[in-house]
């Protein structure tokens, strides 16, 4: 097993102001949102349902910016979903993490998600935080309904939609938090998405198929 | 190089600031909701070209009120035949075809119904002299001194007849003195009746009482003598001695239209002067203004200053403390027991009930049959629902009390009280004052009396509370003690959700939250079993 630790360039600067940005909105959403739904009182009605729709349309405009730059830089490919070594990736964290086994994927440039954090990626940027920002849009549209003809929709379906994302997502978050110490040091993973700089394994050969071509 | 990234961020968070902060000072902006009310109310002051002392028609001595309005009339040729036709004069309801007004069969649950006016003592309040006998009194709704005239004229002719001239030239000329002073009605001139309504002053509407003959702004911003100092007609506007403002069978207005949009609009809702965008713009508020009426927030409770009255149970009415009528107040020193009218309950600062209101107001009358197996029965109702696209939520004070029914035929009874007629505040004999009362209605009567619980309910719309004590968003928003948990059928944000999605919700996280630990302990020990190892 080697043990020789390669730093690699692996998160741009826009990247990784995208990634906090996005950690800060969502957060505040998240907060503000399940205040809105009757959890807790914090900020005070009022004030969260401000806040919430402030943030949330931040997001949506933010978010066109990132799709932008997935699309034009070619990052989308980083994406695609593949079922190689979906299992062995599964088995690592469910099995051999425990054992110390090395990452059978581990990032490198070319490539810097694993199969199950492209199948995952791909379901929250793709699917999952479209459709919050979506549900959140015509929720916060409410009043403009009539007049965009979209009478038949139900404000309760609507905010049940919204807040089943938000659980959805709220998990995905927990997850995802946790696994940002599964790398080569406790917080080795965050520190690559602060400075954008990962140590990998050098060894081993990115393999044909996770280039993306 | 590794810093870029917070720079960034420390200008997207700058960028943030500098939106929310603008966002929030045109929040602190004059609302166009006040501007628009401003504007409409710069040219207030009252202006008249005429000095009624100058006239030679009021010059004279007065022995008897008609005297008075025939000097009126003489000038003012066409009330009679205005007056004579408003509901103010027929206390009739001009749709209703004689069913409907005081003077009908409309009843209620204080002193339940005039008799056709045949309860003098309802007749008080009747505008005319000697009660309903003698013809309009203009000084009524016109006169602005303090004067008892009844008193007055009494006294008059008790010393003409004892021949006493230098007390008759005294009144006479106190009343001539008095004549004068008239003008547009204040709030003392409607509050006579309408603050004193059902036998005293705020048993009947919770937002119409003696406290707002010279409220401040915080009981009321419009009336506040420190505020906008609006007399009543300021909204309820006049034509023909009509007033504007009735809502019962038909709404005051049924024109959702500002001065702003047609400056002959009628003035009676808030929104002839504040418009139905009255918030500062893009804001919240604004978006409720098509399903909440003004008044749901803004008037947050009702009797403010002074009590209110909720409850009259007649059924206890009869009682005696040795062998004599007696009556008891409560800590509000008002009424809580009377012998001739039974208990009282008093409220102050009453925190609305709140129904979907398209303006108008159903009643039962005295003919109507009623279900005593369901009580309490509505005796009125506000008209409305959420799919009534004019119906907006709106606060009521919903007055309940027990009444007398005729338990044979299923129906109200209409109990002659006066003491003049020797009705039942005189007797506390029920069968004999609702035999004689229904028999002047021309109603059956069976002679079996029973006591039903009933409601009754007035739109709220006086005491409206400055902008700072409005409602806030979390008194409707939120889930255990909302104030319009009783409205159902739809979805409100912070009141409404789904159990079943809010358990599984949390479930998934919590399951999350729980793997996750699962699998760090399971890392911690492995890790720590091997290095042993």
């Amino acid at each position: 097993m080697s043990k020789t630790m390669k730093a690699i360039y692996l998160y741009t600067r826009y990247e990784r102001s995208w990634h906090w940005l996005q950690l800060a909105l969502i957060s505040l959403l998240m907060v503000t949102g399940l205040e809105v739904h009757g959890a807790y009182a914090l900020l005070g009605f009022e004030r969260a349902v401000k806040i919430h729709n402030l943030v949330g349309i931040t997001w949506l405009i933010s978010f066109a910016f990132f799709v932008f730059w997935v699309l034009t830089t070619g990052e989308w490919k980083q994406y695609i979903p593949t079922t190689k070594k979906l299992f062995s990736v599964a088995r690592y964290y469910a099995y051999g993490i425990f054992l110390g086994e090395p990452h059978p994927v581990p990032a490198r440039k070319e490539s810097k998600h694993n199969p199950l954090q492209r199948l995952t990626y791909l379901g929250v940027a793709a699917i999952l935080l479209p459709a919050q920002m979506l549900s959140g849009f015509i929720y916060w549209s409410y009043n403009s309904w009539d007049a965009w003809g979209l009478n038949f929709l139900s404000l309760g379906i609507v905010a049940m939609v919204h807040t089943a994302l938000a659980f959805a997502l709220l998990s995905f978050v927990i997850i995802h938090v946790y696994m940002t110490t599964t790398g080569h040091t406790v917080f080795d993973h965050i520190k690559a998405m602060i400075t954008g700089w990962e140590n990998v394994e050098e060894t081993i050969a990115i393999e044909e198929w996770e280039k993306g071509k | 190089m590794q810093n870029k990234p917070i720079y960034l961020f420390i200008l997207f968070a700058a960028a943030a600031f500098l939106f929310i902060s603008t966002a929030s000072a045109r929040e602190n902006e004059q609302v166009t909701g006040i501007k628009f009310a401003d504007q409409s109310n710069i040219n207030a002051e009252h202006w008249n070209t005429v000095d009624h002392s100058k006239f030679d028609a009021l010059k004279k001595k007065f022995t008897a009120g008609h005297d008075i309005t025939k000097a009126c009339l003489s000038c003012h040729t066409e009330v009679k035949k205005q007056f004579m036709h408003a509901i103010h004069w027929t206390w009739l309801s001009p749709t209703g075809g004689g069913l409907t007004g005081k003077a009908g069969y409309s009843i209620n649950n204080f002193c339940i119904s005039t008799n056709k006016m045949h309860d003098t003592e309802c007749n008080n309040c009747h505008i005319g002299w000697d009660k309903k006998n003698d013809g309009i009194n203009c000084l009524k709704c016109h006169g602005q001194s303090q004067m008892d005239w009844h008193q007055e004229f009494k006294d008059l002719k008790e010393f003409q007849d004892t021949g006493e001239t230098e007390l008759v030239d005294e009144i006479e000329s106190d009343i001539q003195k008095n004549v004068l002073k008239i003008g547009l009605p204040q709030r003392r001139n409607c509050g006579e009746c309408h603050f004193n309504g059902g036998g005293g002053e705020g048993v009947k509407h919770g937002d119409l009482d003696a406290s707002l003959i010279m409220p401040k702004k915080s009981l009321d911003v419009h009336m506040g003598i420190d505020g906008a100092n609006f007399t009543c007609t300021r909204c309820h506007t006049t034509k023909n001695h009509l007033i504007a403002g009735r809502v019962y069978s038909t709404p005051a207005t049924s024109a959702r239209i500002s001065l702003v949009q047609d400056d002959l609009a009628p003035k009676i809702s808030c929104e002839s002067c504040h418009t139905d965008q009255p918030h500062a713009q893009g804001s919240k508020p604004n978006d409720h203004t098509d399903r909440v009426a003004c008044q749901t927030c803004h008037i947050p409770t009702f009797a403010r200053a002074h009590a209110t009255q909720m409850w009259w149970d007649w059924s206890s009415a009869g009682k005696l403390k040795k062998q004599r009528k007696y009556q008891q107040k409560d800590e509000y020193h008002r009424y809580s027991y009377k012998s001739i009218k039974g208990d009282f309950k008093w409220e102050k600062n009453v925190v609305p009930e709140y129904y979907w209101y398209n303006g108008s107001i159903k009643a039962l009358t005295a003919k109507d049959i009623i279900d005593p197996s369901k009580q309490p029965v509505a005796m009125s109702w506000p008209v409305g629902s959420r799919d009534d696209k004019n119906a907006r939520i709106f606060p009521f004070k919903v007055h309940r009390g027990k009444q007398p029914y005729d338990m044979e035929n299923n129906t109200f009874l209409t109990p002659l009280l006066c003491i003049e007629n020797n009705g039942y505040w005189k007797t506390l004999d029920w069968i004999d004052s609702c035999k004689r009362g229904m028999q002047i209605m021309g109603l059956p009567f069976s002679g079996k009396i029973g006591f039903v619980e009933t409601s009754y309910v007035f739109p709220t719309t006086h005491m409206v509370a400055p902008r700072e004590n409005a409602l806030t968003c979390v008194q409707c928003h939120n889930r255990t003690h909302s104030r319009l948990a009783a409205l159902t059928g739809f979805y409100m944000p912070g009141r409404d959700r789904s159990d079943l999605l809010d358990f599984s919700g949390w479930g998934i996280a919590l399951a999350a939250l729980a793997g996750i630990l699962l699998h760090m302990l399971g890392r911690i020990f492995i890790t720590a079993k091997k290095e042993e190892d």
